[in-house]
């Protein structure tokens, strides 16, 4: 950014636009890692998922012209990768933790594997809403220029919270989550579930790649997810697994994650690469802050590997 | 009659008297993670195979690219042993807290801070110091801030109940951000103009090759790293502590054993091995510290040390090999037109195969002489 015209205001202004710009990708990861952590698993493979997700999207779209199909092979191919890690995983001794990292390292080789040919060619991109257009300030018209899937995701927060809490498939997912005998003894079958969880959790991710190839920054390449997926287990347990406090983690994400580039706009480049780590330190301190050794964290699902 | 020690098929066991069975059950519970091992390399590269065929290429001549490249000259024997030896320190960040039944991610951070430390250290020292007491005060500096980095990972682990995993994540995310505002800020060389850097090691005080060989003496820190863990776990009483502790904490604090000394230690002394890392890659590869510290070798290192089912020992021989698959992929790029993602997707496929035939280990009953049949 240039010349602002707006002074100082310019960086809250620039934080909000960073904030929608850069949380949808964290907004759908993390809401996957909520489901398939509330059935009591845990997927550090979505990393590997997202970017897979970005490329199929991207491919998908310079090949049938239409972004929206390329959305949905991406969220079918999340879900396979999804069914692969639950198939894998409801095996006795398998470490889903592990299981997690080398379905990432397998989902990025693949990626880049078949990706190589997509890097050349453009392709459409998802469509955005004006929400700036009272505005004469290019910068607020640039600032609110939301993408749909944005809204998307926002409202599958809600959607999600409400349905944790007061549906037949939200109750049977915290059940499995909370304990495996007790969802064996009510008939559920646990593995079933939590393959299913996964799967979900896995296509969900996918949209957060292919927001990234299709809208922002837009492109298909190699260094396209600067480890939005991994992060998204943290946000989740930063978000203690609601999902409307994944949609806010996201956008603090976003919002710490635009503080840099808005200070160094108005002059201030102290520190610059500093404030690339603050959505890591605003973690790591407040997990700090509310973790304690002798209690599990508060709303953590109880068959969950990762809190115990 | 003769005595087979080495024979291991188990099959044949029913015909042998049963003097024989002592022998044979050593070697079926020795069996184990051998047979397991191969057998899943061996479907990961079938699994593979069939990838490549579906992209319409020759996986034969793959795997024959592959075995040159990595192994079939002299010359890439040594390229492969030198781009094994980080990985080898790496893997070690994992496998040591592993005997602890922690989850470590984050020793990306901990190569990185140390190759800053030890290119911090070296820009007063170059020049007017020895070069060997140099590289010392060097390795020292790296190792310390490595053990610092993930060992605050295991300190707030038993201390605050922090997940290890996650907050090792989140320090490596950390120490790369640190590591960008020092070598473009306060350590910046004015005339590295594109690619910011510190300022070079004189070449003289580079750490340099083995006499003899074409291979870098990071591979012998490596090995002895290597070597001295195993010692630490498997010898001493820190160590043979650490794995009760790994096995059941509950059961480690009633007997009195320092748990959070323990996590806090083997920890800091896996992430020393991480930073050491780092300092080779500044004092052989680099002469400097810059962005290219970031290159991804703590990530390989858990890949490395999950193979090697967390043992030292068997960290060399799979770095080694990893190191092998990496140092073809150039070969194999041009060759058959493959991209070099290529070795990534091998890598992934036997790492997920490696980590399912976990699941085999106790329950196949060949290995387990307390349920083969009372007439043997």
């Amino acid at each position: 950014m240039e010349e602002t015209g707006i002074g100082i205001w310019g960086v809250p202004l620039a934080i909000l636009a960073g904030a929608i710009r850069v949380s949808t990708p964290f907004i759908f990861v993390s809401l996957g890692e909520t489901i398939t952590e509330r059935s009591g698993r845990i997927n550090l493979g979505l990393e590997g998922t997202l970017v897979f997700g970005a490329m199929t999207a991207y491919a998908v779209a310079v090949m049938t012209n239409s972004p929206w199909l390329g959305v949905l092979a991406a969220m079918a191919t999340g879900a396979v990768f999804g069914l692969v890690h639950g198939w894998i995983c409801k095996w006795p001794k398998v470490n889903d933790i592990a299981i997690g990292i080398a379905m990432m390292q397998f989902g990025l080789g693949l990626a880049f594997f078949l990706g190589k040919p997509f890097i050349q060619p453009a392709a459409p991109h998802l469509p955005a809403i004006q929400l700036g257009f009272w505005s004469s300030m290019p910068q607020i018209q640039a600032a609110l220029n939301i993408n749909v899937l944005f809204l998307l995701g926002a409202a599958l927060a809600f959607i999600l919270w409400w349905a944790f809490k007061n549906t037949r498939v939200g109750l049977i997912l915290r059940v499995v989550g909370d304990s495996t005998d007790a969802a064996r003894a009510m008939g559920i079958n646990p593995d079933r579930v939590r393959l299913l969880a996964t799967a979900v959790g896995g296509s969900l991710a996918a949209i957060g790649g292919a927001y990234l190839s299709l809208h922002y920054p837009g492109s298909w390449n190699e260094g396209i997810s600067s480890g939005q997926g991994l992060m998204a287990v943290a946000l989740v347990i930063f978000a203690r697994w609601n999902p409307i406090g994944c949609f806010l983690a996201a956008l603090l994400f976003g919002g710490a994650g635009a503080l840099g580039p808005a200070l160094q706009s108005v002059g201030v480049t102290q520190g610059y690469y500093l404030f690339y780590a603050a959505p890591y330190v605003l973690t790591l301190v407040i997990m700090i802050a509310t973790s304690s050794p002798t209690r599990s964290l508060a709303g953590a699902p109880g068959a969950l590997s990762l809190t115990k | 009659m003769t005595v087979q020690a080495n024979d291991p098929a188990i099959s044949v066991v029913s015909e042998k008297p049963a003097s024989l069975r002592p022998i044979l059950e050593w070697i079926a519970r020795h069996a184990e993670p051998v047979v397991i091992g191969l057998a899943a390399i061996l479907i990961g590269l079938a699994l593979f195979s069939l990838f490549i065929l579906a992209i319409g290429k020759s996986p034969a001549m793959l795997f024959q690219l592959m075995y040159t490249g990595g192994f079939g000259s002299w010359f890439s024997v040594q390229n492969s042993l030198s781009r094994a030896a980080p990985l080898l320190l790496t893997a070690l960040c994992v496998a040591l807290p592993a005997r602890l039944g922690l989850v470590i991610i984050g020793g990306e951070g901990a190569v990185v801070l140390g190759g800053v430390a030890a290119a911090a250290i070296a820009m007063p020292l170059a020049g007017a110091a020895p070069v060997f007491l140099t590289l010392i005060l060097m390795g020292i500096a790296a190792m310390v801030v490595g053990g610092i980095w993930i060992g605050l990972a295991g300190f707030l682990r038993h201390y605050r109940g922090v997940n290890e995993t996650i907050s090792s994540l989140l320090l490596s995310y950390i120490a790369i951000a640190l590591m960008n505002q020092f070598v473009e800020g306060p350590l910046r060389d004015p005339a590295s103009l594109n690619k910011p850097s510190t300022k070079p090691l004189p070449p003289e005080y580079m750490l340099g090759n083995i006499p003899g060989m074409d291979v870098h003496w990071g591979l012998v820190i490596g090995i002895v790293a290597c070597i001295l863990s195993w010692i630490l776990i498997e010898v001493t009483s820190f160590g043979f502590a650490a794995r009760i502790a790994g096995g059941n904490v509950r059961a480690a604090q009633i007997q009195g054993l320092p748990v959070g000394k323990l996590i806090a230690g083997f920890t800091a002394i896996a992430g020393s091995f991480a930073g050491l890392a780092g300092m080779v890659e500044v004092a052989v590869v680099q002469g400097s510290a810059n962005a290219s510290l970031a290159a991804g070798y703590g990530y390989t290192g858990i890949l490395v040390a999950f193979l090697a089912r967390h043992n030292p020992l068997a960290i060399i021989p799979v770095a080694i090999l990893l190191g092998g698959i990496d140092a073809s992929g150039g070969l194999i790029q041009r060759r058959m037109g493959l991209p070099d993602a290529t070795v990534l997707v091998l890598q992934g496929t036997l790492f997920i195969v490696i980590l399912f035939c976990e699941t085999f280990y106790g329950r196949l009953k060949i290995f387990n002489p307390d349920l083969w049949k009372r007439s043997l």
